[in-house]
């Protein structure tokens, strides 16, 4: 297999962004993955909730474990670093790289074997250390490039394509970030495109921690008849409880609603997101009873979806850690270096 | 009986005691009178894996001599823990000294009539003069280092000092402390002739060196270099590593204006993610470390392949110890050089330092992010718990005020934007090294994707074999440039021409020096050489060339360090002769001095041709 570079020709028509970008700006390498591919749609995504928002693509990183899933990086942000790691410790290589520069904008991306089955350790300590990223899991409930085993979300009496059944209890991520303090909280389907794109708008607005799961069907290895992660199940149990709209403090808010029909959540740095309730009950900054409300719907056998949970007062990692404002990567000999005299001063201390 | 030993300022003192019970610091305070009295003196701590109620050891060589390894034998025991009389009694070697709590009468066949015995009622004498336990415990050791300066004639001034610079400005404890330490010194004058056959003597072989343990300067030496981004998981003996960096780091690196930090320091959940962050600040253009021991080597064996094949910089400090978790913890070894050498799987060489003594872990310490930014590659100081957590004498750390860091091969904005050409795997300048482009650098030019070999010389993707093959040989050419910017090997010439040679490394060499001189003294003579890193240097072939033996002397049991010499400079087995020391106490001047002279008449009665063993 050899890398495929997309003819970079631009059309003069297309719509360019607040940057100048078009969208053709935020592609990446050609997909190696199966045509229809539930991945393949996230990666779209992305580049259009990118290119929306006018992020300027070299001010992104992504990065991502092993898997399917975890090949995406290459096909879209070209322009970006990328980042494809080990299995299960992007978390781990994302703190660290967030660690070193806080200007930047980080997109993690996983798979259900990677981040549940062998990195679950690092999602949670990621999750919990309050991390300033976009955390993706492309949730196809199988490990893809290992061709079929399960994975730790695949769910109970969850038929595989060679006919076994999964005997274990599914792990469920969303309910997993609540409980560890995600001060973002979504779930979206690879096939409901605008419900994706706008989460991931608000989640790369979303100054913390924010965690996406994303059911993104494997056409080669889940998405037969007993599968619970088909395109088919899914479109049948998947229940939205709102809409979301970002809107950013430069623009009017243009979406109009019934009153009592939505709910403005300010963050901290001005983003507005703006939701249209589907679920009259439903309150996104009530973190106990988005668990609960997940865990009541899963047994009646819902695939609840949409922002599950935002905390717009969310802190990161770097607040906790007192850090300096200029990014840690910045900073030279000046004012990393005691120099020569304190070291003699340290010397006649230590005599 | 034979005479009471008489020695001045070359001697051994050894305390037995019960982890938790104080007396950490009265014998520092013991060893330090030594020291500011001009008398080099050598502590070691023996500790176990506990926190309360086990024995432990502290062992001072004083040695105006200058011998700073562990000698083997004591001459004055400090037997202040029932539990391990019998075998610490054994230890005194015959004309010793045994100084004991005499509150509580011990038989008589518990002695020795070998040693001369030095009973003094503390714990009596404590319950008398303190009414709260707590006071009880900790004035019964300050009171000995008060009997004990009595004894062996160290200046009570220089103790004074020591207790008022400890406690700075609270005038309440120092007075407290002096009063303990006198009560014991009094004591010892009326009942003893003072001092006894052992004394120190001032002098003046201390000069300007310094007194510190090798963590703290290897810490120490991570804030000099600028690493911001520490990410570890807490195992002794390297704890004290990324805590002393911490300390270090509030004093030196706090933004006083703002009081903000220019540091991150993250207790990761396991050694996997602590590197996995140090990778990823590595990526990012931070200079990043850890610190960890044995175990957490282990963890960490997939992301040093990742960080090797995807060239990103990062230093690891590992402090070794004796084997498993459920091993000897708190022992010291030099066990785990294949581990750092091979780490990983796939073909990975990586760069190891191996610093003999404080003063090299602070230097290796800075060398090791320059080379770890210039090479691209992870680089492993190799301590042990032996200079890690124990103080030492050791040279002044030293800083060239002007000396600014080697970034390594960068392209900045400026120079991508100049249309200089940037491809991340291709080897441009001969050395083996590309040049390589931090995230968020430039809007068009210098992004690349990060991975393992699935890539060409331009990052992008291929599972082609000659691209790989190519790749590799680059790796190969930028480990002979690291030869050539890691620290070189040490020679000692013995006095006259030698047959053999001796190979030594890190906390060995003190003994391996003392040793080279007692043997010297039975007409044997060695030539030295103190590998200082992996890659070898050219010389350390030539070393083993021009010997008809070379001795490589270390602190594991399968002679990892010789290993590592017969793959790697294509040595002659039969030439490379094995001295191994590993029961997790430090190597004696004696333990290597008997076991060469041993092996060389051997030697002699053997034809030259066959092995030896
Ligand atoms: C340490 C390690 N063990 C096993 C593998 C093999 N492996 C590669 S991808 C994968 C599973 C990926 O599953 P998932 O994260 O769900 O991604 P998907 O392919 O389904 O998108 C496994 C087990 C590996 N790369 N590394
Ligand atoms: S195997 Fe499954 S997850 Fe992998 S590319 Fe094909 S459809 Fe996607
Ligand atoms: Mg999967």
């Amino acid at each position: 297999m050899t890398f495929l570079p997309k003819p970079k020709l631009h059309h003069p028509e297309l719509p360019r962004n607040a940057l100048g970008l078009t969208r053709r700006d935020y592609e990446g390498a050609v997909s190696t993955l199966c045509a229809g591919c539930g991945h393949d749609s996230i990666s779209a995504a992305i580049i259009r909730a990118c290119y929306e928002l006018a992020l300027p693509p070299h001010r992104i990183a992504k990065l991502s474990g092993i898997g399917c899933s975890s090949k995406t990086p290459t096909y879209f942000l070209g322009q970006s670093h990328g980042f494809n790691s080990v299995h299960g410790r992007m978390p781990s290589v994302l703190t660290g790289a967030y660690l070193a520069n806080r200007d930047l904008i980080y997109v993690g991306v996983s798979g259900d074997g990677d981040s549940a089955s062998i990195g679950l350790g690092q999602f949670a300590h990621a999750i919990r250390r309050g991390v300033n990223m976009v955390y993706i899991v492309e949730n196809n409930g199988v490990y893809g490039l290992t061709k079929g085993q399960f994975s730790a979300t695949s769910d109970l009496g969850a038929k595989s394509k060679k006919g076994m059944t999964n005997r274990d209890q599914p792990i469920d991520l969303t309910g997993l970030a609540l409980e560890l303090g995600a001060s973002f909280v979504a779930r979206s389907f690879s096939g409901d495109k605008n419900q994706l794109v706008a989460l991931l708008k608000a989640a790369l607005l979303h100054p913390g921690a924010a965690f996406i799961d994303c059911i993104s069907p494997c056409v080669a290895f889940n998405n037969h008849p007993g599968s619970t992660k088909s395109y088919d199940y899914v479109r049948a149990h998947n229940e939205a409880v709102n809409r979301v709209e970002v809107i950013l403090p430069r623009e009017p808010i243009t979406v109009e609603y019934a009153p009592g029909e939505t709910v403005a959540v300010t963050q901290h740095d001005g983003t507005v997101l703006q939701l249209r309730k589907l679920a009259a009950d439903y309150d996104i900054r009530d973190r106990a009873a988005a668990l609960a409300f997940l865990a009541a719907r899963r047994n009646a056998g819902e695939i609840v979806t949409g922002l599950l949970y935002v905390d717009p007062e969310a802190e990161d990692l770097h607040t906790h850690l007192q850090t300096v404002e200029a990014p840690l990567n910045e900073l030279e000999e000046d004012v990393l270096c005691p120099g020569a005299k304190a070291l003699e001063a340290l010397n006649q201390s230590l005599r | 009986m034979p005479k009471p030993l008489v020695r001045v300022n070359e001697f051994v003192v050894k305390f037995a005691n019960i982890n938790g019970s104080g007396s950490a610091s009265a014998n520092r305070l013991f060893a330090r009178a030594i020291l500011r009295m001009g008398v080099a003196a050598t502590p070691r701590n023996i500790f176990p894996s506990n926190i309360q109620g086990l024995p432990t050891w502290y062992e001072v060589r004083v040695s105006e001599s200058g011998h700073l390894g562990a000698r083997g034998g004591v001459d004055l025991m400090v037997a202040m823990n029932p539990q391990t009389w019998d075998k610490d009694v054994a230890s005194i070697e015959p004309g010793g000294y045994l100084f004991y709590d005499s509150t509580r009468p011990i038989p008589a066949q518990k002695f020795r009539d070998d040693i001369t015995v030095i009973g003094m009622p503390l714990t009596a004498l404590c319950n008398q003069e303190y009414s709260d336990t707590r006071e009880r415990l900790l004035f019964k050791n300050i009171m000995y280092v008060g009997a004990l300066s009595a004894l062996l004639d160290i200046d009570v001034a220089e103790l004074e000092k020591l207790i008022s610079e400890q406690f700075k400005s609270k005038e309440q404890l120092i007075a407290a402390n002096v009063h303990a330490l006198h009560l014991g010194r009094d004591y010892a004058h009326k009942h003893w002739s003072c001092p006894i056959g052992l004394r120190v003597r001032r002098a003046e072989t201390v000069g300007n060196r310094i007194f510190i343990d090798g963590n703290s300067a290897a810490a120490l030496g991570a804030v000099y270099a600028g690493a911001t981004v520490a990410a570890w998981y807490p195992i002794t003996p390297s704890t004290s590593l990324a805590e002393a960096f911490e300390r270090y780091c509030k004093r030196f690196r706090v933004d006083k204006e703002k009081g903000k930090n220019r540091f991150a320091i993250v207790q990761a959940e396991d050694e996997l993610a602590a590197i996995g962050m140090v990778i990823g600040a590595g990526w990012n253009g931070a200079r990043a470390f850890t610190a960890t021991s044995g175990p957490g080597i282990s963890l960490m064996q997939e992301f040093l392949g990742l960080a090797y094949f995807a060239e990103i910089p990062a230093v690891i400090f590992d402090v070794q110890r004796g084997g498993p978790s459920t091993g000897m913890p708190t022992r010291t070894q030099q066990a785990d050089i294949l581990a750092c050498a091979y780490a990983s799987h796939g073909d990975t060489k990586h760069i190891l330092l191996f610093p003999e003594d404080p003063a090299e872990c602070f230097a290796f310490a800075a060398d090791a992010f320059d080379l770890a930014e210039r090479l691209q590659t992870p680089v492993f100081v190799m301590l042990d718990l032996d200079i890690g957590m124990n103080e030492r004498l050791t040279e002044p750390f030293q800083w060239r005020e002007n000396r600014r860091y080697d970034r390594g091969k960068v392209l900045h904005f400026e120079d991508l934007d100049a249309g200089k050409e940037f491809a991340r795997y291709l080897d441009v300048d001969g050395d083996g090294i590309p040049w390589r482009t931090y995230p968020g650098t430039h809007p068009k030019y210098g992004a690349f994707f990060t991975r393992g070999t699935t890539k060409d010389a331009f990052a992008r993707y291929t599972e082609e074999g000659a691209p790989y093959v190519e790749n590799m040989e680059r790796l190969l050419r930028k480990f002979e440039t690291a030869k050539t910017l890691v620290p070189k090997p040490v020679l000692h010439r013995a006095s006259q021409e030698s047959r053999f040679g001796a190979l030594y490394y890190g906390s060995t060499s003190p003994a391996m020096e003392e040793a080279a001189e007692m043997l010297a003294a039975q007409g044997i003579t060695l030539d030295r050489m103190r590998i200082r890193a992996f890659p070898f240097d050219d010389s350390v072939k030539s070393f083993i060339d021009e010997h008809e033996f070379v001795f490589v002397i270390e602190q594991n049991r399968d002679a990892q360090m010789r290993s590592l010499l017969l793959i790697e400079c294509d040595a002659d087995p039969r030439k490379l002769i094995r001295v191994l020391h590993y029961d997790g106490t430090p190597i004696t001047a004696r333990f290597i001095a008997e076991t060469i002279a041993e092996k060389i008449t051997f030697s002699r009665v053997v034809p030259l041709r066959k092995a030896l063993p």
